[in-house]
C-alpha cells in the first residue's frame, strides 16, 4: 500500500469513528480491507482509496465498520459485573427510592454480551426491584453488531465464555446450533446506533454508563472530550464503568476513580469545558452520514 | 500444585486435556471410564474433575452420583465436559450436583473460563479487545 493511500484511509478513520491508527498498521489495514475491496469487486486498497475519494459513502461505513474490534465476551473481566452487583445497584436502590427509576448506558455494546450480563444481573435481583423501571440504552457505531446484539443470537463458543452455565440455563434458549437469550432479557435492552464521536446529549441523563473497550483506541484529546460530554449526562452520584485497561487518570478530572474498586469511577462535580464534539468529527458528521 | 482427574474414554480426549490442565498449572491424572475414576477417587481425591459424560462401563452421570456419595465427596469441583449439548442434559447434571458444563469442542479458552467460574483459576490478566 502506498502512503498516500494508507495517510488517506488513517484520516479517514480517524475522522469518522475515532480509531487512532499509528504509522506502522498497513498490514492490519490490508487484512481487514482487502476482503471487503474484493466484495465490492475492486481489485486493490489503491482501488478502494480511489473510490473513497469519489465520495461513496455506502463504501466509507463499511470500510470504518470492518476495521472496528467487536470483540466482546459475557461478564467480561467478571470485577466490574461484581461492583454492579455489590456497589452500584445497592447505592442505586437507596439513592434512587423516591423515584424507582435508574438507566444505563452501554456507550459500545458490540455484539450485545455486556448489555444482556447487565440485563441478567439485574433478573438475579428481581426481587429488590419489584415496581422498579430500569432501562438499559445499548449504543454502538456498528450497524451489523447491533443487529446481533437485537437478535440474541450466540454461537456454542460465545455463549462458554464467561457465562456461568446456571445462567444460560436459565436465560436462554436452544435454536439450532445457536443459543438465543430469552425475549423477556431481550426486551430489557434498547438498542440504538450512536457515533461516540457525535452529539450524545439527546439521550437524556444516566445513572450508570459502562464505556469499556471502545476509548482504547481513540487518541487522547478524543478520549477527553468523550469523558468530558459523559459527565455532562449523568447524574451527580452516578457511576462510570471502564474497561480493564482503561482509566480517566492523567486525561481528565471529572471522574473520580473509587478507591478499592478497579474500574469504576464517580463524578467529581468539575464541569468539563467541551461542549461539543470535537470540531473534526463535527465537520465529518456534518458532511457524510 | 492443584490436581485434577480426567475422564474420558477417547485417549486423544485425555491428550488434549491434559495439555491444556498442565498450562493452567494442574497436575493431571487420566481415567478412561468412570469406574475406573472412582476407584481413584476412593484412594484420593481431586481439586477438580473434567468429566466426559458417555463412556462403557460407568458414564460421567453415573460416576458424578457415587461421587457426591463418598466421604468428601461433595469437595471435587466437577465440569462435565461432553457432546451432549443440549438444555436437558445440561439441568440434569446441574441436579446431580455438577459445577460447570463445557460442550465440546472446547479449546483452552473455554477451559479456563469456565475453571475460572468455579474458582478453580484466579482471572487471567485482562487482555485488550
Ligand atoms: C471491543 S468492542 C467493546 C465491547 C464491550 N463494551 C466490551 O467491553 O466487551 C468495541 C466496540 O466499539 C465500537 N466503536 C468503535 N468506534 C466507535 C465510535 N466512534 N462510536 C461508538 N462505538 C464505536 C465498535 O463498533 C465495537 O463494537
Amino acid at each position: 500500500m502506498n502512503q498516500p493511500d494508507y495517510e488517506f484511509l488513517r484520516k479517514l478513520l480517524r475522522d469518522k469513528s475515532g480509531l487512532d491508527l499509528s504509522a506502522d498498521k498497513q498490514y492490519l489495514i490490508e487484512s481487514r480491507l482487502l476482503p471487503l475491496a474484493r466484495k465490492a469487486g475492486l481489485a486493490s486498497i489503491s482501488d478502494l482509496v480511489q473510490k473513497l475519494r469519489d465520495g461513496s459513502s455506502t463504501l466509507v461505513s463499511q470500510v470504518v465498520e470492518a476495521m472496528t474490534t467487536n470483540e466482546t465476551f459475557f461478564f467480561r473481566d467478571k470485577v466490574p459485573f461484581d461492583h454492579f452487583r455489590e456497589m452500584i445497584m445497592p447505592e442505586l436502590l437507596k439513592a434512587r427510592a423516591n423515584r424507582r427509576s435508574i438507566r444505563i448506558w452501554c456507550a459500545a455494546c458490540s455484539t450485545g454480551q455486556e448489555p444482556y450480563s447487565l440485563a441478567m444481573s439485574l433478573k438475579e435481583m428481581s426481587a429488590a426491584l419489584a415496581g422498579w423501571r430500569v432501562e438499559i440504552i445499548a449504543t454502538d457505531l456498528s450497524q451489523e453488531v447491533l443487529e446481533k446484539s437485537k437478535a440474541g443470537l450466540y454461537s456454542q463458543f460465545e455463549v462458554q465464555r464467561g457465562l456461568p452455565i446456571q445462567l444460560l440455563v436459565k436465560y436462554f434458549k436452544q435454536a439450532g446450533e445457536l443459543w438465543q437469550i430469552n425475549s423477556d432479557v431481550r426486551g430489557m435492552v434498547q438498542h440504538r446506533q450512536l457515533n461516540l464521536l457525535h452529539d450524545f446529549s439527546q439521550l437524556g441523563t444516566f445513572d450508570v454508563v459502562f464505556c469499556r473497550n471502545v476509548l482504547i483506541y481513540f487518541d487522547q484529546d478524543t478520549k477527553i472530550n468523550i469523558f468530558g460530554r459523559i459527565a455532562k449526562l449523568m447524574e451527580p452520584d452516578g457511576f462510570l464503568v471502564l474497561g480493564a485497561a482503561e482509566t480517566v487518570v492523567g486525561l481528565t478530572d471529572v471522574f473520580k476513580p473509587l478507591a478499592d474498586r478497579r474500574g469504576l469511577y464517580r463524578p467529581s462535580g468539575i464541569v468539563s469545558t467541551a461542549k461539543a464534539p470535537l470540531p473534526g468529527a463535527s465537520r465529518v458528521a456534518a458532511a457524510g452520514n | 500444585m492443584k490436581s485434577c482427574l480426567v475422564v474420558d474414554d477417547s485417549s486423544v480426549v485425555r491428550k488434549i486435556a491434559r495439555r491444556i490442565l498442565e498450562e493452567l498449572g494442574f497436575s493431571v491424572v487420566e481415567a478412561e471410564d468412570g469406574e475406573r475414576a472412582l476407584e481413584l477417587c476412593t484412594k484420593s481425591l481431586p481439586d477438580a474433575i473434567l468429566l466426559d459424560w458417555n463412556m462403557p462401563v460407568m458414564d460421567g452421570y453415573d460416576f458424578l452420583g457415587r461421587l457426591r456419595r463418598l466421604p468428601g465427596g461433595e469437595g471435587p469441583k466437577v465440569v462435565f465436559c461432553t457432546t451432549e449439548n443440549d438444555i436437558d442434559h445440561i439441568s440434569r447434571a446441574l441436579n446431580a450436583g455438577a459445577n460447570e458444563y463445557i460442550m465440546k469442542p472446547f479449546d483452552k479458552e473455554i477451559v479456563a473460563a469456565k475453571f475460572q467460574e468455579v474458582g478453580l483459576i484466579q482471572a487471567l490478566s485482562a487482555e485488550s479487545a
